[in-house]
């Protein structure tokens, strides 16, 4: 099966058990284990190409400028790991199905589990670094959904957000130290990148890189100092904590650390961060997971502790180690597995799993007492059993290890860990399992159902096999070895096998494993030392420094950011201004190229008129309605101005959009206050007269230079007047841009005008809704209202001139293509067309006669536009291509067809609907409950038949 | 001729500014749309300022202004209209929903004070 459908299953797959949600529980784990189930049939089907040693591909461009490719990469180490993430993923699917209750959302669970999946199998098989990234901050993100799945426990969402933040940090920092690496190498190519060890580390940034990329790594995979996460995310529910934990999420920095082993290992830098941070984490999580008395948190320790084992092994630098670690990788994913498994099974049937409340459960549950017993001796590192064999192997190597010049540095912290590690694994089996049985279990246990033990079981089987046959085991360890080792390292000659003579690593196990015993043996006391020692607590910490953290950003952000809008604008022109003048007093500027023109007596009258009003709106600002007036002769006089200077169709536009906006303000200020007060005082009314004044001269000084001087660039202009009429089948250059070489543009601002309608629609809905409509409907008008609303004369002449509107409209649209006008003028005329219906017979009157709404009327707009632009698809053009022919049917005269005339249908739509769903919602606000809601043109009405009878 | 558009630009700007610094949103929303026909109009003089040369195409004529700052210009005025109408929609929701129409925020007026806080 092709790469990308193993990837893509899990996402594709995620959609159906929420879909099935409604189909039953059965039926939901059902299909998402089919859908792993193919993935890992899909990941088999290459397993030939594998053992062959080839390294499967598959490529396709995503942004091949960027060298961000989809580029999948299959070699022995992906395919372990895949086959890990989705064989494991199989039995915990079938574990979860009898271990979720009935009132946990199911396809929610398995959705969010399969997307993990998807993001987990992604990191694996991603040959591309940035492509890798994308899955890898996927996974953080799908955890978190799968840590805090039980949300009504604070428990829960705590674990989460602090494995968010943690993975999420370390994250971001991987992208910086993968960037680097992609700098140095010249491509974000990891079969490139892994050819190129000696540039890599000759390079001054390898060890930021390192570092960068090693904190993506620790984090994610719970090395020390950031071992703490992991813990705290036991509050998922166990599948969870089981898949997570053992074989996945944490495994995931282990995996990217064997990836990349052969161009960033073998450094004194590697090895210094690298060595110690796991053997740290190794000693320490053993050493806490022993007075741990929760199941879970034992086994979150725990592995806590074997990650810093692997991370030790990967530091080392030699094959050897490499190859323990990838040997220990499999062990430690079956055992710990089924380990977590089994915890959940013991939750499950004992509701507890403190293990002070436990023992004795021996008799009780003994197919889990099996279970459990065989998966923690090999953790132990017992002989006959998986953990045995790389346990020893990693004793072998700390033997050869020497760390800050100390030879026996490493090999006693490793015993000392490795001691640990027995004890608290002989403590799982001997506190709950043997013992008396009690009588205060929270609930009578007893082994569960084969739905429940049996995925644990089935982990047992490769322990077991392995652990008395390693040679099973060997040939596969050393093909994953190989890929590990890449062209770095020769493969090691030594060879997977129970006994290896008596070597100082056998000593060095049987120390462990005795110290393991007599550490159980004196445990009360022991707990006792370690319950009056004084430990830091990793939670507090790490609250103490979020929150110092949001304390410092509001310090930084609040003295600017502090919710006064007057501040943000004043703050916002100055900073322009001094920009604009600095680029003014330092850049250059060239000598005027056109002449002034002269003043024409009309220009200088509008002129007056439109600087009287502007100045006029400033001093009577206070007046809202006068204002209202004035800034309606500034726009008519805008508008008058463009007709004077050569542009018809932007008077026609701005005219038409000057009315609909009046009425718009004039329907707002119906609700708010008629007069603004005197707040500023005159200090600051003097400030901001001189921002205003630096801001106006500073316009005024650029617009007037830009004037005068033509542009540095010859301008695209002469192209769309060339070809305006021999491309684009029109003469009004203008119309032809929009709907035709621009179409593009235009298509997306009526989608930008539509949305912003909608936007009105759904802000009037919600106010309408709630308290404020209430309100609404039992205002007083603060004015008042006319006697007569409907007045006979406004409805009889807005009736008549209805039809010469709406003619007005239809021939402005269709001459726009040759002539001043088209979509956008005809939409705003025919929309105060029926605005005006509106004010004259009133809103119920005008609403009664609406056949479509507006929304419908948007939405088709949008949808012809967007169509007649899928139409040039269909004659193999790109998209908006326009076409356009002459056709004669008599009598007529010849006339046009172009495609752009129905897009130009679509603007004009949009236009409408949008206009009068925006007026149309402000009027819906101003209904009344006292008001009667007539369905009458008129008040006063000689022929309405109601109003005889009520006489 | 383009120093008289330039100085309507510069008042229309200034003007526009000062209304924008008060502190109701009424005037704000008048002084975003004197600014609006300010920087329409700067864009149209990209341009540059030509008299009685609309770009229609005709036989016999040649010279025409510049056509694409007046398409641009058409659907910014379009959308300024969209625009303005949701902040309207917006100031007159935030006042209609706390009987308060300052645009800045006050944390230390009474009504606003957070719940629980007497």
């Amino acid at each position: 099966m092709s790469l990308f459908f193993i990837v893509a299953l899990p996402f594709f797959g995620a959609l159906l058990p929420g879909l099935m949600n409604a189909a039953g529980r059965s039926a939901t784990a059902g299909v998402t284990f089919t859908v792993t189930l193919a993935a890992f049939i899909g990941l088999l089907t290459n397993l030939p190409a594998i053992l062959a040693g080839d390294v499967v591909m598959a490529r396709v461009d995503w942004m091949p400028a960027l060298g961000l490719n989809f580029t999948l990469m299959l070699d022995s180490l992906g395919f372990f790991f895949a086959l890990l993430i989705l064989g494991i993923g199989l039995l915990i699917i079938a574990y979860a199905r009898q271990y979720l209750s009935s009132k946990d959302h199911m396809g929610e669970f398995f959705t969010y589990l399969l997307l993990f999946q998807g993001a987990m199998v992604g990191i694996v098989l991603s040959d591309n670094i940035l492509l890798l990234l994308i899955f890898w901050e996927l996974t953080s993100l799908s955890s978190f959904l799968l840590i805090g799945y039980w949300k009504h426990l604070p428990e829960g969402r705590q674990g989460a957000r602090m494995a968010l933040t943690v993975t999420g940090m370390g994250g971001l920092a991987m992208i910086g130290g993968m960037l680097i690496l992609g700098q140095i190498v010249g491509s974000y190519d990891l079969s490139v990148i892994l050819q190129n060890r000696e540039l890599i580390q000759a390079d001054p940034l390898y060890v930021p890189a390192l570092i960068l990329i090693l904190l993506g790594c620790f984090t994610k995979s719970a090395q020390f100092p950031f071992h703490f996460w992991l813990p705290h995310a036991m509050a998922a529910p166990t599948p969870v904590s089981a898949y997570l934990h053992s074989a996945t999420m944490v495994k995931a920095g282990i995996f990217l650390m064997a990836r990349m082993w052969p161009v960033l290992s073998g450094t004194p830098e590697w090895f210094v961060i690298v060595t110690s941070a796991g053997l740290i984490t190794m000693v320490l999580g053993a050493v806490i997971a022993l007075f741990k008395h929760d199941l879970k948190a034992l086994l979150a320790f725990s592995t806590v502790s074997h990650l810093g084992l692997i991370t030790m092994l990967l530091g080392t630098g030699t094959a050897f180690g490499a190859m323990a670690a990838v040997f220990h990788i499999l062990n430690h994913a079956t055992f710990k597995a089924a380990l977590f498994m089994s915890a959940g099974i013991i939750d499950h049937e004992a509701h507890t799993r403190d293990i002070r409340r436990l023992g004795g459960l021996r008799t009780l549950m003994p197919i889990t007492f099996m279970i459990v017993s065989l998966a923690a001796l090999s953790m132990a590192g017992i002989p006959l059993l998986n953990g045995f064999l790389s346990k020893e192997m990693m004793l072998e190597e700390a033997n050869h290890t020497v760390l800050f010049n100390s030879p026996w540095l490493v090999p006693v912290l490793a015993t000392f860990g490795s001691l640990f590690s027995a004890a608290y694994c002989f403590r799982l089996i001997g506190h709950v399992f043997f013992g008396p049985v009690r009588d205060d279990y929270p609930a009578k246990p007893h082994d569960p159902g084969a739905g429940l033990w049996l995925p644990p079981a089935l982990l047992i089987i490769p322990v077991v096999v392995i652990g008395v046959a390693p040679f099973v085991a060997e040939p596969f360890v050393k093909l994953v070895t190989a890929s590990v080792l890449g062209s770095a390292a020769e493969m090691p000659s030594a060879h997977l096998k129970i006994w290896h003579g008596l070597v100082p690593a056998l000593y060095m196990s049987i120390i462990a494993v005795v110290g393991g015993l007599v550490m159980l043996a004196i445990f009360t006391p022991a707990l006792r030392i370690w319950e009056n020692t004084p430990r830091p607590e990793a939670k507090v910490i790490f609250e103490t420094i979020v929150e110092a953290a949001a304390k410092l950003a509001q310090a930084l952000i609040l003295p600017l950011h502090n919710g006064a809008f007057s501040r943000y604008a004043a703050v916002g022109t100055i900073t322009i201004v001094v920009a604009g003048y600095y680029a003014w007093t330092t850049g250059t500027i060239g000598a005027p190229t056109h002449a002034l023109q002269p003043a024409d007596p009309v220009l200088i009258s509008g002129w007056g008129m439109l600087v009287a009003a502007t100045i006029g709106m400033v001093f009577l600002h206070r007046n809202r309605f006068l204002s209202l007036i004035l800034i309606g002769i500034v726009g008519l006089m805008v508008s008058i101005g463009f007709v004077f200077l050569s542009a018809p169709d932007l008077a026609m536009t701005q005219f038409t959009v000057e009315v609909v906006t009046i009425i718009l303000m004039l329907l707002a200020l119906n609700f708010l206050p008629n007069r603004t007060p005197i707040e500023s005082s005159v200090l600051r009314r003097v400030r901001d007269v001189g921002v205003a004044a630096a801001g106006g001269l500073a316009s005024f000084a650029l617009a007037y230079h830009y004037m005068l001087r033509d542009p540095v660039a010859s301008s695209i202009s002469e192209f769309h007047l060339a070809n305006s009429y021999k491309g684009g089948g029109g003469t009004n250059v203008v119309n032809v841009i929009l709907v035709d070489f621009r179409g593009f543009d235009t298509f997306g601002e009526i989608i930008v005008l539509s949305i912003a309608a909608l936007l009105i629609y759904a802000l009037t809905e919600t106010l309408l809704g709630g308290p404020v409509g209430a309100k609404l409907l039992n205002r007083r008008p603060d004015q008042p209202r006319a006697g007569d609303m409907h007045p006979m004369m406004m409805v009889v002449l807005t009736r008549g001139m209805m039809p010469v509107v709406m003619m007005v409209g239809f021939y402005i649209f269709l001459s726009g293509h040759n002539e001043p006008g088209g979509g956008f003028i005809a939409g705003l005329i025919v929309s105060i067309g029926m605005v005006m219906q509106y004010m004259a017979s009133g809103f119920s009157w005008a609403s009664a006669r609406l056949k479509y709404p507006y929304h419908g009327v948007i939405g088709a707009g949008v949808l012809v536009a967007g169509f007649t632009g899928i139409g040039s698809w269909f004659v193999d053009k790109p998209f908006l291509t326009s076409d356009f022919t002459y056709v004669r049917i008599p009598p007529f005269e010849k006339f046009e067809l172009a495609t752009a005339a129905l897009f130009d249908v679509g603007v004009f739509l949009s236009v409408v609907g949008a206009v009068m769903l925006s007026l149309e919602s402000f009027s819906r606000l101003a209904r009344r409950a006292d008001a009667p809601q007539v369905l009458h043109p008129m008040d006063i009405d000689p022929s309405r038949e109601d109003l005889k009878e009520g006489v | 001729m383009e120093l008289l558009i330039a100085s309507a630009i510069g008042i229309m700007t200034a003007a526009g500014i000062y209304l924008v610094l008060r502190l109701r949103t009424f005037p704000v929303i008048l002084g975003i749309s004197l600014l609006t026909y300010a920087v329409n109009i700067f864009l149209f003089t990209s341009g540059r300022l030509v008299v009685g040369a609309p770009p229609v195409l005709r036989d016999d004529i040649t010279t025409y202004t510049d056509p694409l700052p007046q398409a641009l210009v058409l659907t910014a005025i379009v959308i300024s209209f969209g625009m303005t109408a949701v902040v309207v929609m917006i100031g007159l929701g935030a006042f209609l929903g706390s009987d308060d129409d300052h645009v800045d925020d006050q944390p230390d007026r009474s009504d606003d004070a957070p719940e629980g806080t007497p």
